[in-house]
């Protein structure tokens, strides 16, 4: 938000229209496996086969050349008429292998699924529209909204639908964006400003205004955003380059592990069969993490769209978990909108209840959110009854009188206003001017409170106190956010003691008062020196650099052109608390590739208790490995059993831990030790025991269906 | 009262004790504040980097830290070599040894070849040159006191003080200092202000205890019988107490300090088992005081003591047992003394076993191929970890790469982009840690399966089945993890051994000095991020057990395989058989 300029916000939401709004998003928030984005996914694991594409994902290769090379050996044995019992154990490892492939796919097809479906459904009103362009030659042409181009002008009336994403560079429109925000009031859009920023799609309920297209077909954020789930230009991130990277190391040394077995059990007299050290490898080898590390990535996008926020790049939302320092602005985010009314207080023994009936009726045709609030005071302390006489004059607030009121019909004239201008007004009329006045205007100032003076003829007659309300739940908000070890710095155009003020009852760290964009740019620049991320939110064309320097800059979907284009996310509720949405969703993506990499390499260790054994049991130098036999897999079924069976418990898990990849691990802000403790607890030490359990049950499973 | 019982507290707790002023006194000598420089003490090690034209410390980033000292170490490999080779015509020879290439061997089908093996040079000096002190020949019978002092001794000081100086310049990149020191500088401040001091009052102890130092020729003695039977003496106290404080191994006798003249008393063997662990526990204290983060040093220090009592507990209790082979035999039955010298016991030979194996020291005092099976378990797996103290500087290095590992994924767990010491762990960090901690098992399971599954291991295995596995298993591990201890039984002086283990041990050394190197320089230049409390703390209990667990998965996962085909297929049949 500027802060040079006090714009007017756009009406906050009510909390019925808030929890309508979650309740909206909610509805439009996807199953987890929706039919028929489950059958998109799977018919495009089968095509994700191909060898260039996993070729991308090192841990899933080599499970692919396993299975073709387990196949290969399988058709061998059919042509040289080995015994049935071989020829079906290598045939069902093929299969098992050629499944633990697809479910991989399946899990990052679903998570782009998901992604593509969540992104459609914003932009589901976008209607192939007509829209009449302004030609140079001045007048204006009707075209398909898909032939507009960036840069070209059109002309949008009430009533209509807005043919592409641009900027108003003429006139003002309230606008219904529910279709993409789900919030039900209206949105003024005016040109010039920090809110001058439109969405294809939308409606405009009235008015007419002249925009400048920023978007042609294909190009919007939205489109940008869909491409970056889509496989084919999706970037891996600096993390899930480092996290492949360790994938790929211990995929390495189990590839040296099996390979050096083969000539070690020479040494015992023993030639081990080929397609159990490939059986042996793909359990060893990280397949859960490196199958479901894609959809990981995607999901934390999915999750972001979810949220109304359309991110720039995947590393955008990954940088978002470390951020150590959030500018908030303080209205709107801090605090509700604007001052609002809290305290009469009578001056020169007049009643409070008079106080509050003359500054009401006062305020009657005055719309600002200030002048409401002392209506709804008035209303609320002592349930007048407020009516205007007829023939009451109402004086408008001026730059120049810098002062407001009613002249009513029996002669009394009510104003209010700034003490300082009052002051002046009573003194020069030789007014009356209680002794307690100016102390108490004082006092209320010093408290980051704003005195309204009242008069009534010439005489002061009482003060009305403006606060900042804080929002329901702020402090608590800022508590969790401290947790999370952030650090929250106010923003606001305020003065620095009112600033202080507020700061200290919302419970910030740190404030920047009387801020302006280049002292809100400095901060950033100081912050980031010290080692620190910064995120911060913007609208205005003056936020621009401060957008591009932080470390995370959400603009807001109504703000300016270039506001948009220099931070890395986009929030399409314009919703100042989104930042702390953002935050979270960051964190959760990098818990999620931890845990599950946690996960999957702690399940090793029951592989190997299930499948050395099994591999050497039938071999007399070595029969005596029957000890290690742990699970009694090898002994109640046979080794070849106890090798299926933990292939088959390599090849569900992936399936199984699909919800966690996409829903992501649940983020508490409890301090880094605590959380740390709590997965390695959960995916640490529940990955060791986990596939005990679970290749146990397979391997009964299996004893019972043969 | 059996007062060998005590024996592992001391030879734990004693270092222990004077590792923290120990370690706190290198902090100060080995990385002096810019204005101390070549002042005081400082001005000796000064003075000999000045012999090799130095004139001003030099201020060397990661590339050329890490060239100086492969170019170091390349020059040291020559000049052993030319000595090792020539002995025969240098000084110090009253006993006229022969040269070392006239050793001869047994190639694998038996026969028995004489005259020229250089192998078994390139062997002994990739053993020396990267502080392991694998020996393929028996020092009292193959080497002249030069190739002694000047070939080994002057090896055995100078290459842990190379450890010790890479340790020095990896903690100053984590640290963020503009650069990483000056190699020459730091390795001789190693030797003139550690080693040197140190080795000289152990020298002094082992001397009081009886341990010859002379450079006369060996003695003549007559037995009772009347026989006559030559003793090798010569400068040993001064090498036995190197090779003990430099985590070096390699003894002036074949068998090492189970030989009466290398370590003739129960104090001696206390004395030379506090030795072995010292220094690497020390260098875990100055750590702490150079990052100054005590917690974080002490967290490291707490898992490697963790993984050290855990290894010699097991030990000491498998050596406990009798040997399975006297079970049921007409004899008493006690500890199993096979392979054990009777004046230090089964308790003093498993804990010795344990910390040689832990620091990769590799002296030994009694034969590791003689323990039971599980009892030879402990020294492979601790050399297979290769992270417990380990060698100076290299333990502290590999242990870093598994410390890298387990804050990436701690890291991630927690929700950030990891950090270390307030340093992003990125790509590149991650890419060089893992190719470090790859190349252990890469070079274990690599030559176990080369020499297992060809005639080579066979053929020269002192015992069939499982246990004669073991054996080619342990030599490997032995080399790539630069301990030098042997499993013993191997006929492992020949040209294939030689040549395999001579790689291994080079590949074992260098690339682990360099990686931290690299990783530290990259680190150095990156900018320091302030803990909140999102940030993962190292200094905490939670993650010391990350750490601990990090380190027996990666452990128990790359080399599980092995171990089963070796001891504990050895153990299974060994109880099978006698049940």
């Amino acid at each position: 938000m500027s802060l040079l300029t006090h714009t007017p916000i756009p009406e906050r939401t009510p909390p019925e229209a808030q929890a309508m709004k979650i309740q909206r998003r909610q509805t439009r928030r996807l199953k987890l496996f929706e039919p028929a984005l489950v059958q998109m996914a799977t018919v495009r694991s089968f095509a994700m086969l191909d060898p260039r594409n996993m070729a991308r994902n090192p841990v899933m290769f080599l499970v692919e050349v396993g299975w073709v090379l387990t196949s290969i050996i399988a058709v061998g044995s059919i042509t040289a008429g080995a015994a049935a019992s071989t020829i079906v154990y290598q045939i069902a490892l093929a299969i098992l292998l050629l499944l633990t492939v697809l479910f991989a796919n399946f899990a990052e097809a679903l998570a782009e699924a998901r992604g593509k479906a969540q992104a459609q459904s914003l932009r589901a009103t976008r209607q192939d529209t007509i829209a009449r362009r302004i030609e140079p030659s001045g007048e204006s042409v009707e075209v398909s909204s898909t032939e507009l181009r960036t840069g070209d002008r059109v002309v949008v009336e009430a009533g209509q639908v807005i043919p592409a994403d641009g900027e108003i560079i003429e006139g003002l429109a309230s606008v219904d964006e529910s279709a993409i925000t789900g919030e039900s009031a209206p949105v003024i859009r005016e040109a010039g400003g920090d809110r001058s920023g439109v969405t294809g799609g939308t409606r405009v309920l009235s008015d007419r205004i002249i925009l400048e297209v920023t978007a042609g077909p294909g190009e919007s954020f939205l489109d940008r955003m869909i491409a970056l789930v889509e496989g084919a230009s999706r970037q891996k991130t600096p993390n899930e380059i480092a996290l492949t990277i360790i994938l790929a190391a211990f995929s390495i040394i189990f590839l040296i592990v099996t390979a050096a077995l083969y000539p070690m059990a020479l040494y015992h007299g023993i030639r081990l069969d080929i397609p159990t050290l490939i059986a042996l490898l793909v359990c060893l080898i990280p397949t859960t993490i490196g199958a479901l590390l894609a959809a990981i990535g995607i999901a934390g996008m999915d999750r972001a769209l979810a949220a109304n926020l359309i991110a720039k790049s995947g590393k955008a939302v990954e940088v978002a978990g470390d951020v150590d320092t959030l500018l908030l602005d303080k209205t709107g985010t801090i605090t509700l909108g604007n001052r609002r009314a809290t305290l009469f207080m009578p001056m020169g023994g007049l009643p409070e209840r008079e106080l509050a009936r003359m500054a009401a009726i006062a305020s009657l045709a005055d719309t600002t959110p200030e002048g409401k609030s002392i209506i709804e005071l008035a209303r609320h302390s002592f349930e007048l009854d407020l009516m205007a006489p007829d023939g009451s004059r109402f004086i408008e607030f001026t730059a120049q009188t810098r002062m407001s009121g009613v002249d009513l019909p029996d002669g009394s004239r009510i104003r209010k206003g700034a003490p300082d201008t009052m002051t002046e007004m009573v003194r020069s009329r030789g007014g009356r001017i209680p002794d307690a006045y100016q102390e108490t205007v004082d006092a209320i100032a010093s408290k980051g409170a704003t005195p309204l003076t009242v008069t009534s003829g010439d005489d002061i007659v009482g003060i009305i106190k403006l606060e900042d309300i804080l929002k329901p739940g702020i402090r608590e908000r800022f508590a969790r956010l401290r947790q999370m070890g952030l650090r929250v710095v106010m923003v606001t155009g305020d003065n620095p003691l009112t600033a202080r003020s507020i700061a200290q009852e919302a419970g910030v760290d740190d404030f920047i008062a009387q801020a302006t964009p280049e002292a809100k740019l400095a901060y950033i620049r100081k912050e980031q020196a010290g080692g620190k991320l910064v995120a911060m939110m913007g609208d205005g064309t003056n936020d621009a650099p401060a957008l591009a320097q932080a470390d995370i800059g959400v603009a807001m979907n109504s703000g300016t052109q270039a506001a948009k284009e220099a931070g890395n996310m986009v929030d399409l509720d314009s919703d100042p608390t989104k930042l702390i949405e953002v935050v979270e969703i960051g964190k959760q993506l990098l818990m999620t590739r931890g845990a599950l990499t946690t996960f999957s390499i702690a399940n090793d260790l029951a592989k190997y208790f299930a499948v050395i054994p099994a591999m050497f049991v039938d071999f007399k130098a070595l029969a005596s490995l029957r000890a290690l036999d742990l699970m009694g897999l090898a002994t109640s079924g046979g080794a070849q059993s106890a090798i299926l069976s933990a292939v088959i418990f390599n090849a569900i898990i992936i399936p199984m831990l699909i919800p966690i990849a996409l829903k992501g691990v649940t983020y508490r802000p409890v301090g880094a030790s605590a959380l740390l403790r709590r997965n390695l607890l959960y995916f640490g030490l529940g990955g060791v025991i986990a596939p005990f359990l679970g290749i146990k049950a397979i391997d009964v499973l299996i004893d019972l269906v043969l | 009262m059996d007062w060998s019982f005590f024996h592992p507290f001391w030879a734990i707790g004693v270092p222990m004790a004077l590792s923290i002023p120990l370690g706190r006194l290198m902090a100060r000598l080995l990385d002096p504040p810019a204005e101390r420089v070549g002042r005081g003490v400082d001005a000796v090690p000064m003075f000999l980097v000045r012999l090799f034209g130095h004139r001003e410390p030099a201020a060397m980033d990661w590339r050329r830290y890490a060239i100086a000292l492969l170019a170091f170490n390349a020059s040291l490999f020559v000049l052993s070599f030319a000595i090792l080779w020539a002995q025969n015509l240098l000084p110090l020879n009253p006993d006229g040894k022969g040269p070392l290439t006239a050793l001869g061997y047994k190639d694998a089908a038996g026969v028995q070849h004489d005259g020229a093996d250089t192998a078994v040079i390139f062997n002994t000096v990739c053993s020396f040159v990267t502080n392991t002190n694998l020996q393929h020949y028996s020092g009292e019978q193959h080497l002249s006191y030069f190739s002694q002092l000047g070939g080994i001794l002057w090896l055995q000081f100078v290459t842990p003080a190379c450890g010790l100086a890479v340790m020095l310049a990896v903690i100053r990149g984590l640290r963020g200092d503009k650069h990483l020191g000056d190699f020459y500088l730091d390795t001789a401040r190693g030797v003139v202000l550690v080693l040197i001091p140190l080795s000289t009052v152990l020298a002094l102890a082992l001397v009081a205890n009886g341990v010859p130092m002379t450079f006369d020729g060996a003695v003549k003695a007559r037995t009772l019988e009347g026989a006559e039977q030559t003793i090798a003496v010569g400068p040993v106290a001064a090498e036995v107490a190197i090779k003990q404080l430099g985590t070096n191994g390699g003894g002036f006798f074949g068998p090492n300090s189970a030989h009466p003249l290398e370590n003739p008393t129960p104090w001696s063997n206390i004395l030379e088992v506090i030795a072995i662990i010292l220094v690497p526990m020390a260098s875990i204290v100055m750590f702490g005081r150079m990052i100054r983060d005590r917690a974080h040093a002490a967290v490291v220090y707490g898992v490697m003591t963790a993984l050290l009592v855990a290894g010699a507990s097991i030990a000491i209790w498998s050596e406990l047992h009798p040997s399975p082979a006297a079970e049921g035999l007409p004899v008493a039955t006690g500890t199993n003394m096979e392979g054990k010298e009777v004046r230090t016991g089964a308790v003093a030979a498993a804990t010795w076993s344990a910390i040689t194996t832990a620091t990769s020291n590799g002296s030994v005092n009694a034969m590791h191929d003689s323990f039971q099976p599980i009892g030879g378990l402990v020294p492979m797996s601790l050399m297979m970890l290769n992270v417990d103290f380990s060698g100076i500087g290299a333990g502290f290095l590999n242990m870093l790469m598994y410390v890298i590992t387990a804050v990436f994924l701690a890291g991630l767990m927690v929700g950030r982009t990891p950090e270390y010491l307030g340093k992003k762990i990125e790509a590149k960090e991650v890419k060089l840690a893992m190719l470090a901690i790859l190349i252990h098992p890469l070079l274990i399971c690599g030559g176990t399966a080369l020499f297992a599954g060809t005639a080579w291991g066979p053929a020269t295995v002192a015992n069939p089945g499982p246990h004669g596995f073991s054996e080619i298993l342990y030599e490997f591990t032995s080399a790539s993890a630069n301990n030098g201890s042997g499993f013993e039984g191997l006929a492992d002086n020949n040209p294939y051994w030689n040549v395999a283990t001579g790689v291994v041990l080079l590949l074992g050394r260098f690339p682990a000095l360099v990686l931290p190197v690299a990783i530290a320089g990259f680190l150095s230049h990156k900018k320091r991020v302030p803990p909140s409390t999102g940030t993962l703390r190292t200094d905490d209990l939670t993650f010391g057990a990350m750490l601990l667990g990090t380190v027996l998965l990666v452990g128990a996962l790359s080399f599980m395989p092995a171990v089963v085909l070796g001891p504990i297929a050895d153990h299974l049949s060994t109880a099978a058989t006698n049940p």
